[in-house]
């Protein structure tokens, strides 16, 4: 299967290309951020603090994760995706803003399809449970905000050929959809 | 344990994973199933966790009836074990002290603890760190008796469909049908730590089992949802005596780090 490099930050063009079942080798800088982290950036948009978010959302890739602890010697812990479904009531304000992708496991709401279609942004699934071979495409990461909340913090991964699959494409596609159907037995 | 849970993936899994590459007919399927074995064989090459959950500690301990546990509070010392396993094996900590203040209490504790008193002079414990995204998709259902098996699978297949993605496929489906409420969970609970490949005990569910296996993943959603025919690697079914006026099925769903230990001491 041919593999398409993406290199953040990303244009509209980068994700419009995109159609689900392909798969993405993405190169870069991508953020982390889990059900806790979202809450406080959602709450700080909803506020009027854009500033105060802890990266600009225009064009990157946010990483739905929460890695294990780092062991001495090592760039970052285990880190697979986590399901997504929980950062769905957050998700769209963070495309409004110029999210280009996001990154998790399983299937998100319509609310958040229809938001990747309004403002071309893509949602790409890796392999959930696949932590300690993900962690090596990862080489660099540090915590950049909400240190308190440990494995939930917000990190900056920097990411080399980082294997994923588009699952929902900026037309509104959904590969759990039409995955399935020529594989299930009537 | 607890690191020794989270580095080795079991055999069965992984002679499961095998099975599954053979008789996988999507190519993506195939692949992810492959990467999956190379995720375990990193996780116990270089000891480090397979899963970034490292899951909540849930521990079924059997004590013997014969026993005599002296120089302290046992599950003091089990807790311990937890806090101890998950800090020095750098496991995450996944679990808030309160679920709706939700502060993570920094050490994995407490751990959920089963307990059963048999005949004997041993103390086996068994520790199974479950995963968040798996136990989301679990459903528990009182139905009525006159829904009979039927019922029971087209529950089970709900559940299936609904989770869909979500649990990390491929994925193992504990069934635990009869009791009361509590108990169906736990009976179903404790068919996850059953081998995969094993035969059922009961020949009438054994082979409800396997009708449940194929239907499931007939369904077509394969290996992360993303279309194939190895959703789940078995279907395990617990069953125990129920109410005249009861029929509780619970389903507990594994991802496919169905990690568990046991010891005998």
């Amino acid at each position: 299967m041919t593999q398409i490099r993406l290199t953040t930050p990303l244009t509209d063009a980068d994700v419009e290309q995109l159609r689900i079942g392909q798969q993405v080798l993405v190169n870069g800088v991508i953020y982390t951020g889990r059900d806790a982290a979202h809450k406080r950036m959602v709450d700080l948009i909803n506020a009027g603090k854009v500033n105060e978010l802890p990266f600009d959302p225009k064009g990157q890739i946010i990483y739905y994760v929460g890695p294990s602890p780092t062991k001495p010697g090592r760039v970052v812990g285990s880190c697979g995706p986590t399901t997504s479904y929980r950062m769905d009531p957050y998700a769209p304000e963070l495309y409004k803003l110029g999210l280009k992708a996001s990154i998790g496991k399983g299937k998100r709401s319509p609310e958040v399809i229809e938001a990747m279609k309004e403002y071309k942004g893509v949602y790409l699934a890796a392999i959930g449970g696949a932590a300690a071979l993900i962690a090596k495409c990862i080489k660099s990461a540090k915590v950049i905000a909400y240190p308190d909340l440990g494995a939930e913090a917000v990190h900056e991964f920097v990411v080399e050929d980082f294997p994923m699959v588009v699952v929902n494409d900026t037309l509104g596609g959904d590969l759990y959809q039409e995955g399935i159907k020529q594989y299930a037995v009537k | 344990m607890c690191q020794e849970a989270n580095f080795f993936l079991g055999e069965d899994v992984m002679e499961a994973f095998k099975k599954g590459c053979e008789t996988e007919v999507s190519n993506t399927g195939k692949e992810i199933l492959q990467i999956l074995i190379k995720n375990a064989e990193i996780a116990r090459d270089e000891q480090v966790p397979m899963c970034q959950d490292c899951g909540y500690a849930v521990l079924f301990l059997e004590l013997g009836q014969d026993v005599r546990i002296e120089g302290g509070d046992l599950y003091e010392a089990l807790t311990e074990g937890v806090r101890k396993g998950y800090t020095d094996g750098y496991l995450r900590k996944s679990i808030v002290s309160h679920p709706l203040e939700r502060k993570n209490t920094g050490d994995n504790t407490p751990p959920v603890i089963h307990t059963k008193i048999v005949p004997g002079e041993n103390l086996k414990i068994t520790l199974a760190p479950k995963g968040g995204g798996s136990e989301n998709m679990s459903q528990i259902k009182m139905m009525k008796p006159a829904d009979g098996v039927e019922g029971v699978k087209n529950f089970v297949l709900e559940v299936a469909k609904n989770a869909g993605p979500n649990p990390c496929p491929p994925v193992i489906f504990g069934v635990g049908i009869g009791g009361t409420m509590e108990k169906a969970a736990l009976i179903a609970k404790e068919a996850l730590l059953r081998e995969i490949g094993s035969k059922n005990k009961d020949p009438e569910m054994d082979k409800l089992e396997a009708e449940l296996l194929e239907k499931i993943n007939n369904l077509g959603y394969g290996p992360q949802g993303l279309g194939g025919r190895n959703f789940a690697l078995a279907v395990h079914i617990e069953t125990y005596a129920a109410h005249i006026a009861s029929l509780p099925v619970a389903v507990n769903i594994n991802c496919h780090a169905a990690r568990h230990k046991e010891v005998v001491l």
